[in-house]
């Protein structure tokens, strides 16, 4: 099964290869992994989107926990929640795909945000199956390179990671 | 005053206590040693090779409960520790690690002797850190000693540049206290998790108290005999966990698992309720997990929440520190009433009649066990005891039936052969007043022969009874049962005289290659108070550990000594116990 699961951890030097080196060791599958600062600079966090049955994802969350620069570990999937992922994709459009390309810009509510001779790169957020869906719709022939962000996720409500 | 950053490191070691520096100086610690030496509250031991004094300050920390000091160099200094790091990490002991690095602006540049030491360790400690600003330093240190003693023990690496030990600033205060918003290891159980625990245990017929090596680091002796008794219940040790609860006392059925015994195994397998008490259901313990205990409902009590549910899945999971988890059961349990097991013990004693650590004697051939039982019987059971890997490793186990905690100290968990000589010479600088034996074998002796040295010039006389049958004993017994007796690098040509190699060394040798020679030899080994002596034993070399589960079986599929067939499928009905 697919989880999201949000770490906050301490901002310091060596923590992200901590984490990462946990699942290498330890043979748990990672699809993706994003972090960065938040509002208070001396933390970061992270979101990990893996898989796993609920034991994996049990010993996921109980092994994350044991790192010493945790502060907090949440499984998102068990919880109401917001995810979303971001993706730039450059494409070389010949002029008869050009059409195409503003039309699925508009269908899937996304934007061009850099345009050369050649090439337009496009911005696309939301969940990771409308940019998989995004992505399929393409004529994969122009596509020149794709990146993506890898999930984030935030919980919905009054709950906070650390409330 | 101003005081550069060795002398502040060398004085946050004063303030945690040390009383030992267990290393082998190098470029990066030249001001670190200098420091060290200028004063007198720590004696630092210079061993022979880093993988030593990693052991070293092992056996010390295992014997003592203190933690061990290690100090070592940039580069190869940090990597030849790094198998009695992960020694120590395996078996949970608490330990400090203080590796120099070459200088800040030099790290990245693949200057001289550099290596990215707390990327090399980072999976074989609890913690570790590289300390950027000299500021730093003492409250790192504080860190480090914090984090390897409390909750789940384990080692922890300080990684310090030389600059950083050069510079001089004026130190603050050693601090008092340290406040880790991110770490906070649970002690005390939940109260409701006790009182379901209570409620299981009596309701159970068939229980068994399972208890590791949890028990001996986290000092939970006195409890878990408290528990025992007040219950009644039979109790099994892991290899880890030997001595928590006497060996021979009635109510302790021995270690169980891979090399455990007939009545350990049997009880495991007929259980309902297995109470396990810091320990961690390691692949030896459990063999196949799918035919493991497949009566009982689990209790698991460790202080790491990771390790319950990771290999069986527990009924009741209580995370806490073990003494004060078995406190708080044992007044909750005192003065219940339980259920008669008097049936489920007739059933184990019928079991114990199977005697399954008898063992044949032959005529001209010194076996292995009967040494194992002669230094019982001249320690009188109270010697500290280290031990090596492999077949004299499960026979010490087996055999010495350890009455007290810590005093077996052995590796459990990664298996480093080479560990018990100077994981003696440790045991032996904690406790001074104490019996120290080393039980090797002419394998694993000499991955460590060099710290023979050491040992002379830090006067630490320890008993050295080498179990020596020239084959790596263990892999020749796995190639019998399981390679068609091909013993492919197994046997070990052109062995070194033992006894001219101790007399080199300063330190007294004894040959024996009779039996009736054994006590003698061993009496007269422990007559020398001052001495290290090496009782070479020329033991049986065709000698296998039973019982034995072949990897991956079930508690109830033993091989039993002098038995072709697997002991397997006892017919006991369990619903009638």
């Amino acid at each position: 099964m697919r989880h999201i699961i949000s770490v906050l951890l301490e901002n310091e030097t060596g923590a992200l290869s901590r984490v990462s080196g946990l699942f290498s060791q330890r043979g748990f599958n990672i699809e993706s992994l994003t972090v960065a600062e938040t509002s208070d600079s001396s933390l970061s966090r992270m979101t990990i989107f893996s898989t796993g049955n609920d034991r994996v994802i049990e010993q996921i969350v109980k092994q994350l926990n044991k790192l010493i620069e945790v502060v907090k570990v949440s499984d998102l999937t068990s919880q109401d929640h917001v995810e979303r992922e971001l993706m730039l994709v450059k494409v070389c459009p010949t002029n008869k795909d050009e059409l195409e390309i503003k039309q699925l810009v508009d269908i899937f509510s996304c934007k061009i945000v850099d345009v050369t001779e050649k090439t337009y790169t496009i911005e696309i957020s939301g969940k990771t199956k409308k940019i998989n869906a995004f992505l399929n719709a393409l004529n994969s022939a122009i596509i020149m390179e794709v990146s993506r962000t890898g999930v984030t996720g935030i919980s919905r409500g009054k709950k906070a990671i650390l409330k | 005053m101003k005081l550069n950053g060795a002398q502040i490191l060398i004085n946050s070691l004063q303030s945690e206590g040390v009383e030992y520096i267990f290393g082998f100086p190098g470029g990066a610690v030249l001001h670190i040693c200098d420091a060290l030496e200028a004063q007198n509250d720590i004696t630092n031991v210079l061993v022979r090779h880093e993988q030593g004094a990693a052991h070293a300050a092992d056996g010390y920390a295992r014997a003592s409960g203190k933690p061990g000091v290690v100090l070592v160099t940039s580069g190869p200094g940090i990597t030849n520790a790094v198998t009695g790091i992960a020694t120590a990490h395996m078996d949970s002991i608490p330990m400090v690690v203080i590796s120099g690095q070459v200088p800040s602006p030099l790290i990245g540049m693949d200057a001289f002797q550099e290596v990215d030491a707390t990327g090399i360790t980072r999976s074989c400690v609890k913690h570790n850190f590289l300390v950027r600003d000299i500021n730093e330093i003492a409250n790192t240190v504080k860190k480090a000693f914090h984090i390897a003693t409390t909750g789940r023990p384990g080692p922890v690496v300080v990684d310090i540049p030389k600059d950083k030990t050069i510079e001089q600033i004026t130190p603050k205060s050693y601090p008092e206290e340290v406040e880790m918003r991110s770490y906070k290891p649970t002690v005390k159980a939940s109260n409701r998790q006790i009182k379901k625990t209570a409620e299981l245990i009596l309701n159970s017929k068939r229980p068994i108290i399972y208890s590791g090596g949890g028990c001996v680091i986290g000092n939970a002796s006195n409890e878990l005999r408290e528990f025992t008794r007040m219950t009644g219940f039979p109790i099994t040790q892991t290899l880890m966990g030997l001595g928590a609860y006497p060996g021979n006392d009635e109510l302790s059925l021995g270690m169980l698992g891979m090399h455990g015994t007939y009545e350990s195994n049997m009880a495991m397998y007929g259980a309902d309720c297995v109470i396990a008490i810091g320990a961690r259901f390691d692949d030896r313990i459990t063999g196949s997990l799918d035919k493991f205990c497949p009566n009982a409902k689990f209790i698991h009590v460790d202080i790491d929440p990771s390790q319950i549910s990771k290999n069986v899945v527990a009924d009741i999971p209580i995370v806490g520190q073990v003494n004060q988890v078995l406190e708080v059961l044992n007044k909750e349990l005192k003065d219940k009433k339980f259920q008669d097991i008097s049936k489920w013990w007739s059933q184990i004693n019928k079991w114990r009649e199977m005697d399954s650590l008898a063992y044949k004697k032959k005529p001209g051939v010194i076996k292995p066990q009967t040494v194992i039982e002669t230094l019982y019987e001249v320690t009188k059971g109270k010697a500290i005891v280290t031990s090596d890997v492999g077949q004299h490793q499960m026979w010490a186990a087996q055999y010495y039936m350890f009455d007290e905690p810590r005093r077996w100290i052995n590796s459990g968990g990664l298996g480093t052969m080479g560990f018990g000589l100077p994981a003696a010479m440790g045991a032996k600088l904690a406790m001074p007043g104490k019996d120290v034996a080393c039980i090797t074998s002419e394998g694993s002796i000499q991955m460590m022969t060099q710290e023979l040295s050491t040992m002379l010039q830090y006067s630490t006389p320890v008993k050295i009874i080498n179990l020596n049958n020239g084959y790596l004993g263990m892999v020749r017994q796995w190639q019998e049962f399981f390679y068609e007796n091909r013993y492919a690098m197994s046997y070990m040509d052109a062995l070194p005289d033992f006894i001219k190699l101790a007399e080199s060394y300063g330190h007294m040798g004894i040959l024996v290659e009779k039996e009736a020679d054994l006590k003698p030899a061993m009496l007269e080994a422990f007559k020398q108070k001052e001495r290290t002596v090496f009782v070479d034993i020329k033991t049986d070399p065709t000698e296998n550990v039973f019982p034995m589960i072949p990897a991956g079986g079930a508690h109830c599929d033993m091989l039993l000594a002098g038995r072709d067939e697997m002991v397997s499928k006892d017919e006991t009905d369990l619903n009638a116990v």
